[in-house]
């Protein structure tokens, strides 16, 4: 009883970290029909913005509580200049290309800037408690549960209903949903794609970097967690499908079950599960469990 | 119409790559073998690539075919290099027809994610079971030919063996390139339905040429084992994948003999890169990828052709 | 010098047909080391950058000839060093690819390397087929030296299977009622075998005592909240966890948050690498190792106050065990090519220097190295555990109740391979 408690509880926290660091990758995958490897050095980078800014903010002594607005608004910062410049330089030459070629051109962007990060911040660790430890934790029986984690559960779902409602209530979600279903189409209707391309990426971006910079207070930032991530999210996109935000979110929760699941049942599979559970779905619904039916062109 | 000369350049190119091999330096004999094994890992990959998939997973069955060849000499001792070499490409054929009976169904983004999440799960396995040595991997006995045992020249051994190896599988290849099932690679990119309306199945082909590009990534992580002489699960993980995808982009799927070219240079830049700028050697990789997509977008080899085309006009004026 | 003579037909070739340019064969008086560490990537920041930064120290130490006691003498053999550095990063295939080019394009007359077992495993083969003197100075596995001989190869500190049993004894000599234990280890080589050696000598020690979990996590995962949860409701007495690096602050971070440490108090194997790093972030009450007597475990001597002291001034910070083991490697082979010069009267080759290594006793930083295992090719020495505290008052991390144990107390016999001296339930050790 007390395993399935912590099995929920570890599997809906671990659930809203992965949903947090994937829907970026879900938004941009979804409208522009790019995998963007570069997603991961988004993580790192808002990781290691927020960790270094968190690190010289409580040098000041100023209350904890500015951490977090830190962690918010180093996020959105990162992701506006990443964002823009990868848009910009590599992103906007190639769309007419195979959207393969798009992929690699974003994994040679996620390979340079890993090493920028380098140059940038060295390749020391990095950490940034302050906020993750102030905020202190909740027993509940034998369990004991971090109080930032219980603020990230909430920070997850209040992300999705914000982004469900852009997505369905605003005039920019409809436009979105349009581009997401027939690119020309869209335009046709005299929609400026470029335009919403470039804002969808960066929103993407500031999903990333914010992915990271939640991370941050509970790490130690060290250089190549960006690898780690991009198989993570990308297995949360495979599941959810394409532009998803429900996908997304479903993806999420199964394969943070799945995980938790795992640790306390079956230690020995915990390293491949997720790829089970991504394998697995993809044999049963090819495109994800969320995708739109495409008509076959002939 | 030109005759295709294509087997004639490639023997030409493979006399020339032996007779290098005896006034050479080790170490790059070694690169070389090196370079080789990826190359004929990335000659699957020009197959699948004109088909217009893109797996992330060829790592897999590079894998296989590393591990059966040091597994057969850990447990049963074997090691005539024909034989490791029958079995690597036999394994990969193998673990790819099973693959194959799900990826054959997909393409594009999902088809890539599949083949990596399969190759990940391989990863997995490697690295939980002791047995097969864990992350640590396994040495390889040196291995013979035929009983004979090239203790001296080993590396030079290996390096005609692999030159050998890369001329019988680039020539296979084109010949398979030319034949009815080879050109419709293109056509299934390019329009599916219409050639299951010229009366073929898609996913037959698809399948058989998955299983092909199996035993050519089989055949590559044979070569690299028995040159390196340590197998670890790193060998499939996915950024190996994504080092051979690399490659086929910036070779070009223009050519057989592309592939081995791309691989080359590949290692060339790796290696430069390690020794001058051995902190930052990923932007040096990172850019060069990115100046081929940008400016390359045929690979190397369309540099070459373009070349070709130069001259043969200038011929005509 | 030593391999002169194939480093100027490798130098003359190389140059004639070099695409990145040969390199002069070496001068009379001069050597060239290869030094190989993570200079990137995960294990640069806790492992490869401090041994780094202790090669560069050591090296310009016994060229100048400015360490004290018995390596005053300027050189290794009368020989300067001259160390070209190599990023260990890259795979096992782009390791035996630089060892080659180490060996066959720059000449290296030594190589003193590695910290990944992955590594070790794959280069010891290439070091013997190129007949290249090449120490070991970090990797764990026991498996070098117990699947294969090596005339070439020589290992400069103990291997990992000291490290576990030093910390089941200290778990049994300072904590009481141990009875059940959990283990988390990172999903790889060293994690599983950590594990494992540590589970037999309990079984040893401690026959009632039950398993209560066994984690694996994935290596940089970097979240473990699901393990904590695990181990909260695992009612067990002591936690052993192999961890290092990123992965063990984050876990540290993880665990203190959720008051993990207080119920389940944690063995770190490599926790000396973060008792200054993390300071009063560590949980007092931690016990750990830095496999073998190094930094703050380490026993007081000349040479380990020099050390310190020139490291701090250097570096501006502490030396971590890493560092402790790349010196090692260094002092090892000065003495060994010290003791064959000695004898010869003149600069000592390859073979010459082997020799004297081979069963060598010597002193490194704060503790006695002996090449006792595998035909006198792999080190043993003693081990110390320690208890962690932050001491309040002068705001200084500290390392308590100190225990150490003797070298053939935790390291097996000469002969017999780790694994099957622990399933036999250690015999022949000695301790005190």
């Amino acid at each position: 009883m007390l395993t399935l408690m912590a099995i929920i509880i570890d599997g809906l926290v671990y659930a809203s970290w992965v949903f947090v660091v994937a829907l970026g990758l879900t938004l941009i995958f979804g409208v522009m029909k790019i995998l963007n490897v570069a997603h991961g050095a988004f993580y790192s980078f808002g990781a290691y913005g927020a960790a270094s800014l968190i690190g010289l903010y409580s040098q000041t002594g100023l209350p904890v509580a500015g951490g977090f607005a830190i962690i918010i608004f180093s996020a959105i910062g990162i992701g506006l200049v990443l964002g823009f410049a990868l848009e910009r330089v590599l992103l906007r030459p190639m769309y007419d290309h195979d959207e393969v070629v798009l992929v690699l051109v974003t994994y040679s962007a996620f390979l340079m800037m890993e090493d920028v990060l380098r140059l940038i911040w060295g390749s020391g660790a990095y950490f940034a408690y302050q906020p993750f430890v102030a905020v202190g934790f909740v027993e509940i029986g034998e369990m004991v549960i971090s109080n930032y984690d219980l603020l990230l559960v909430g920070f997850a779902f209040s992300l999705g209903a914000a982004g469900w409602w852009l997505l369905t209530h605003s005039r920019f979600g409809h436009i979105l949903t349009a581009v997401i279903h027939d690119r020309e189409m869209a335009t046709s209707f005299g929609v400026n794609v470029v335009k919403v391309f470039v804002i969808t990426f960066v929103l993407g971006a500031i999903l990333g970097a914010l992915g990271g910079a939640v991370t941050a207070p509970k790490v130690s930032v060290t250089p190549g967690m960006g690898v780690e991530v991009i198989v993570l999210a990308f297995a949360v996109v495979a599941i959810g499908g394409m532009g998803s935000i429900t996908g997304a979110m479903i993806g999420a929760v199964m394969v943070g079950l799945a995980r938790a699941a795992a640790v306390h049942l079956f230690p020995e599979i915990e390293l491949f599960v997720i790829y089970a559970v991504m394998a697995g779905v993809l044999a049963w619904r090819p495109e994800g469990l969320f995708t739109r039916v495409q008509a076959r062109k002939i | 119409m030109t005759k295709d000369r294509t087997i004639a350049i490639l023997m030409s190119v493979a006399c020339l790559a032996v007779a290098l091999g005896f006034v050479l330096p080790e170490w790059m004999l070694f690169l070389a073998n090196i370079a080789i094994g990826k190359a004929l890992v990335v000659l699957g990959l020009l197959l699948l690539w004109r088909c217009g998939v893109v797996p992330f997973g060829q790592a897999l069955f590079f894998a296989g075919g590393g591990y059966a060849v040091g597994l057969l000499g850990l447990y049963f001792g074997l090691t005539d290099i024909f034989l490791l070499t029958v079995v690597a490409a036999l394994v990969g054929g193998v673990l790819s027809a099973l693959a194959g009976l799900l990826l054959a169904r997909y393409r594009g983004i999902f088809f890539t994610m599949l083949s990596m999440a399969f190759s990940m799960i391989l990863y997995g396995v490697l690295v939980k079971t002791e047995a097969l040595g864990s992350t640590d991997g396994i040495g390889l006995k040196r291995v013979t030919l035929m009983g004979w045992k090239p203790d001296e020249h080993f590396e030079l051994a290996m390096y005609i063996f692999a030159v050998l190896l890369g001329l019988i599988s680039s020539a296979a290849m084109h010949v398979y390139l030319q034949s009815v099932p080879g050109r419709l690679a293109e056509p299934i990119r390019g329009n599916e339905v219409r050639v299951e309306y010229l009366g073929m199945s898609v996913r037959r082909l698809m399948h058989l040429n998955l299983i092909i590009a199996g035993v050519f990534a089989g055949l590559g992580g044979a070569v690299t084992a028995f040159s390196v002489g340590h197998i670890d699960p790193e060998m499939a993980y996915w950024t190996t994948s994504g080092g051979f995808v690399f490659i086929t982009i910036l070779a070009g799927t223009g050519s057989v003999l592309a592939p081995f070219v791309g691989a080359l240079m590949f290692e060339v830049i790796r290696t430069l890169a390690f020794a001058y700028v051995p902190e930052y050697w990923q932007i040096i990789l990172g850019g060069a990828l990115l100046a081929s997509i940008f400016f390359l977008p045929g690979g190397l080899w369309s540099l070459f052709t373009m070349l070709k085309e130069r001259q043969s006009n200038d011929a005509n004026h | 010098m030593w391999k002169f003579n194939s480093a100027v037909k490798a130098g003359s070739l190389a140059a004639l047909v070099s695409v990145a340019g040969a390199t002069a064969p070496m001068a009379q008086d001069t050597m060239k080391v290869g030094v190989v560490a993570f200079l990137t990537g995960g294990a640069s920041g806790p492992f490869g950058i401090p041994a780094r930064n202790a090669a560069e120290l050591i090296i310009d130490a016994i060229n100048n000839g400015d360490m004290p006691g018995a390596y005053a003498t300027p050189g290794i053999g009368g020989a300067q060093i001259e160390p070209v550095y190599v990023d260990e990063a890259g795979g096992s295939t782009t390791q035996v690819t630089e060892m080659r080019k180490l060996v066959q394009q720059q000449g290296v007359g030594a190589i003193v390397g590695y910290i990944s077992s992955g590594s070790c495993l794959a280069v010891a083969p290439v070091a013997e087929e190129l007949k290249v003197l090449t120490v070991l100075f970090d990797c764990g596995t026991p498996r070098i030296f117990e699947e294969s001989d090596y005339h070439y190869v020589f290992r400069t500190a103990p291997h990992a299977t000291m490290d576990n049993v030093g910390a089941a004894r200290y778990a049994m000599d300072s904590m009481d009622g141990i009875t059940a234990y959990a283990g988390l280890n990172q999903n790889y080589a060293w994690g599983q075998d950590s594990w494992r050696d540590f589970t037999y000598v309990m079984k040893q020690l401690n026959p009632d005592a039950k398993i209560t979990k066994e984690l694996f996590p994935k290596i940089f995962a970097g979240e473990y909240g699901a393990e904590i949860s695990a181990l909260l409701i695992s009612r067990s007495s002591v936690l052993h966890s192999s961890f290092w690096g990123g992965d063990l602050e984050s876990l540290i971070f993880q665990a203190t948050a959720r008051g993990l440490p207080q119920r389940l108090p944690m063995i770190l194997t490599t926790g000396e690498t973060v008792a200054s790093r993390l300071a009063d972030k560590l949980p007092d009450g931690t016990i750990v190792g830095a496999r073998g007597p190094h930094g703050m475990l380490a026993n007081d001597s000349a040479l380990n106050t020099w050390f310190r002291e020139a490291y701090v001034k250097r570096f501006g910070e502490e030396p971590t065990y890493p560092s402790y083991h790349m010196a090692q490697g260094f002092l090892g082979l000065k003495s060994a090519a010290d003791k064959a010069a000695a004898a010869k009267g003149s600069a000592p080759d390859t073979e010459e220097t082997i020799a004297a290594f081979e069963g060598l006793e010597f002193e490194a930083i704060g503790s006695t190295v002996k090449m006792s295992l595998a035909g006198g090719h792999q080190a043993i020495s003693e081990t110390a555990y320690g208890t962690f505290k932050f001491n309040k008052e002068t705001g200084t991390p500290e390392i308590t109740n100190v225990v150490r144990y003797a070298a053939e107390c935790v390291n097996p016999p000469a002969g017999q391979s780790s694994v099957d001296w622990l399933k036999a339930g250690m015999p022949g050790a000695t301790c005190n």
